[in-house]
């Protein structure tokens, strides 16, 4: 019984770690998308100080969700990482160029039109990646003997590259928000019309997602519309109105920061719906997260230290984002 | 089965060619970061200047290497999953936890502190400051330790069992797979590498600025660090490395017989082989040079004592005897020039010369990448003397890979390699050209505009200002 009980919580930690990841990245990615819209010059170097300082710790969620996943759930990572193999290697060779342009592009100004559009180009490749994986995940791996069966593209399918588009889409209208909080001047107008633009198009890919997901297989029909589950789950789009509708509101009163925190609200939502639609399994469909799970050993001895560490993680993120408050100003940070 | 084959070489090469990358990055960033605590210090006790003008020179260097050891690093996470997907499965459960260790307990606190440590000087004041840059330098051990306690577990894997799945599962005791035989003396071999690979990038550094201009108290200041540091740490590093060697012998002898080039037993005491061609067909060393006896008298101390050759092991069990022959004799032959770097540099302190001997400066300045040169053949070394396993003795390469078809690997490989030489070729050219300048005098205040010192306005808003 106690070893159920680890696996769930790993399930959720490791869950987490994905959710701070794709927030927390995802605003990151957000602007490298947005960034060729930007004017060349003030507004462009507004909206790379806003995430200089922070967008290293961003990315090491995913390096936890990756790794946490390899320690807790190895069967899971050794099916999940194989089946999705062009997209991992494209996803990581995006955050390649997606990182290195964060200095190169003030180490050489000649060139920096060109870092410029490696940035952009790295980020969208990173989303469209993630969200394809997503997607492939969703309508399911062909698993045999414990081991990925598929063939290389298998992952590619139109649900799949809907996935895709949602989540650039998703991580653009993200960092709008960031930007409409941290940034002032031209800089902010111009992300206030991007957030108009770009919110509801998330919202129309969310429900275009959500609408597709029931009819890839009946299992995650049932998990959303049986009776009385139902009363449940019908929750969870109830909410998505709710925060919708505050979140237009808050940008026709023109808030700063609360079109982010609803945008956040909105993807915490969709992440829920997820679980929904997978849990109990890891690879849905054909793995569990109790046929994925390392041993009782491993996962007690991992949550030893994840108990106390991921809280301090936490703290020190959070006095970082912190030192950093408040506008990114023009002239760098004073 | 052709095919079968080809995919496991391709996803090797792939491994090989993103770790090497990989390792060059972590390697200056562990020693730098090191580095730039003591110059804060420094600079906080004293109050000197150039203290606060080297930290601000290094810090700019330092924010690149970082970056790109980041962005390099992440790919090597997920590599072993989309790879070695076989060899993740059944060791998951017993290196995964230490992974996951690393990412807690390091990245986070490097990553957490980084964008302070750069950016955050006009932020937080002094003190916090130098506990960002404290931090940094302390994630860096830690990321070091971690990783290090899993390549030796391995190595000289020890600790687990083995349940019915054949899956590698922790034993009673996770102290056991931590400390395995091989991780002490690896640690501290590696770490003491990446701080003498950093102390000659710095000295060749100051020794570039200084045969330009003698007199830049920056060039002067960082040359004598470098060279203290150069003639204190190639001696220990000798000592530990060989330490290290009679460790593995102990538990890995193949891997040493092959960096002999040993393929004959040798009862009554074993020769050093200095150079030679190993042919692994004919069992034999093609024109070696050897001295007799002194190859027992290094790995047993003892001129008579015997040594097995690997003759007396299964064929499929030998690593490529070429590769690790010669990757192990560059790293101990720049090992012996740093030493002797070091020593030079004494006499010429003792002297009174230490800035103005131009051959000092030439030697030490082609020295300057010597370190990244020897980091990468010892591991080489290690590494490809590992195979032909990937847990020593207990699970072969050949049965670790992921069922990938060999077109899926050779694309990423190809991709990979593009990618690399293009984006970290652009950024080593740009720490060349942040190298090249020399550091300036008369500030001593850090930057008002942290900005340009780490890159965040751009370079005409901060130029001329900086020094």
């Amino acid at each position: 019984m106690e070893s159920i009980d680890l696996t769930v919580v790993w399930a959720l930690i490791i869950g987490f770690a994905v959710f701070a990841y794709v927030v927390m990245d995802g605003f990151d990615l957000g602007i490298g998308i947005l960034f060729p819209t930007l004017k060349v010059g003030e507004e462009r170097d507004q909206a790379m100080n806003s995430i200089a300082p922070v967008w290293d710790g961003n990315e090491t969620w995913l390096v936890l969700g990756g790794g946490g996943l390899f320690a807790a759930f190895p069967l899971a990572y050794a099916i999940i990482l194989p089946a999705t193999y062009p997209l991992m290697i494209a996803m990581l060779l995006g955050l390649i160029f997606r990182g290195v342009a964060f200095e190169f592009r003030w180490r050489d100004p000649r060139h920096r039109a060109f870092w410029d559009l490696a940035f952009t180009g790295g980020s969208v490749v990173a989303a469209l990646s993630q969200g394809i994986a997503l997607g492939a995940i969703l309508q399911g791996i062909r698993v045999e003997n414990g081991a990925y069966a598929g063939g290389w593209l298998d992952w590619l399918s139109p649900f799949s590259l809907l996935t895709g588009i949602a989540l650039l889409t998703g991580y653009a209208a993200l960092g709008a928000a960031w930007l409409n909080w941290k940034t002032e001047g031209g800089a902010q107008s111009h992300a206030r019309r991007m957030v108009h633009l770009l919110a509801p198009a998330m919202i129309a890919m969310l429900i275009a997602v959500s609408a597709a997901t029931p009819f890839l297989n009946y299992d995650y029909w049932r998990r959303w519309f049986d009776f009385p589950g139902v009363l449940l789950t019908a929750q969870v789009p109830l909410l998505v109105a709710i925060c919708a509708l505050v979140l237009f509101r808050s940008l026709i009163a023109g808030a700063e920061r609360l079109p982010f925190l609803m945008l956040l609200a909105l993807f915490l939502l969709c992440f829920i719906g997820l679980g929904i639609s997978i849990f109990p399994y890891v690879v849905p469909r054909s793995v569990t997260i109790w046929d994925a799970a390392a041993p009782l050993r491993s996962q007690s001895f991992m949550l030893a230290g994840a108990m106390f560490i991921i809280p301090i993680i936490l703290i020190y993120t959070g006095w970082a984002y912190w030192v950093f408050r408040g506008k990114v100003g023009t002239h760098g940070y004073h | 089965m052709f095919e079968h084959l080809d995919a496991v070489i391709l996803a090797r090469v792939q491994f090989a060619f993103t770790v090497s990358f990989h390792f060059v990055f972590p390697a200056f960033s562990i020693g730098l970061a090191s580095y730039l605590m003591v110059l804060e210090a420094l600079w906080l006790r004293t109050g000197r200047g150039v203290y606060a003008n080297l930290f601000r020179y290094w810090l700019k260097i330092f924010a690149v290497v970082f970056g790109m050891g980041v962005v390099s690093g992440v790919v090597m996470s997920y590599q072993f999953g989309t790879n070695w997907s076989v060899f993740s499965e059944k060791a998951g459960p017993v290196i995964g936890p230490l992974m996951a260790y690393e990412v807690m307990t390091a990245f986070f606190l490097e990553a957490g502190f980084l964008g302070v440590m750069l950016f955050g000087m006009n932020k937080v004041g002094k003190g916090l400051h130098f506990l960002a840059t404290c931090m940094v330098a302390l994630g860096t051990m830690i990321s070091a330790t971690w990783i290090l306690a899993v390549n030796s577990w391995m190595q000289t894997p020890a600790g687990h069992l083995i349940n019915e799945q054949g899956q590698f599962v922790p034993g009673p005791s996770w102290w056991a797979i931590v400390f395995t035989a091989s991780f002490p003396y690896r640690l501290v071999h590696t770490v003491i590498a990446a701080y003498l690979t950093t102390a000659l990038a710095v000295g060749g550094v100051g020794a570039w600025h200084l045969l330009r201009d003698r007199a830049n108290p920056g060039a002067r200041k960082m040359f004598s660090m470098a060279m203290w540091m150069a003639a204190v740490v190639a001696p220990i590093q000798i000592f530990v490395g060989d330490a290290h060697g009679l460790n593995t012998l102990e538990h890995q002898p193949a891997k040493i017989l092959a960096v002999e080039g040993h393929y004959e037993p040798s009862p009554d005491g074993a020769s050093l082989i200095l150079f030679g061609i190993p042919d692994s067909e004919a069992r034999r060393v093609d024109y070696a040079i050897e001295v007799p006896k002194l190859g027992s008298l290094i790995l047993k101390h003892d001129p008579n004592a015997a040594l097995p050759g690997l003759n007396d092991f299964p064929r499929e069990d030998w690593p490529p005897v070429g590769i690790v022959f010669w990757s192990f004799r560059i790293m101990v032959g720049l090992g012996f020039a740093m030493l002797g770097l070091g020593l030079w540099s004494l006499w010429a302190r003792w002297r009174g010369i230490l800035y103005d001997w131009c051959w000092l400066h030439r030697a030490a300045l082609v020295m300057g990448p010597s370190g990244f040169v020897a980091v990468i053949a010892g591991w080489i070394t290690t590494e490809v003397g590992r195979q032909p396993f990937t847990v020593y003795g207990l699970m072969r390469t050949a049965e670790s890979h992921s069922p990938l078809a060999a077109p899926a690997v050779a694309a990423s490989l190809i991709a990979f390699v593009v990618v690399y030489f293009f984006a970290f070729g652009a950024g080593i050219y740009y720490l060349l050209r942040l190298m090249a300048k020399p550091p300036q005098p008369g500030e001593t205040q850090p930057p008002s505009r942290p900005q340009r010192a780490a890159g965040i306005t751009p370079a005409a808003s901060g130029a001329g200002t900086e020094y």
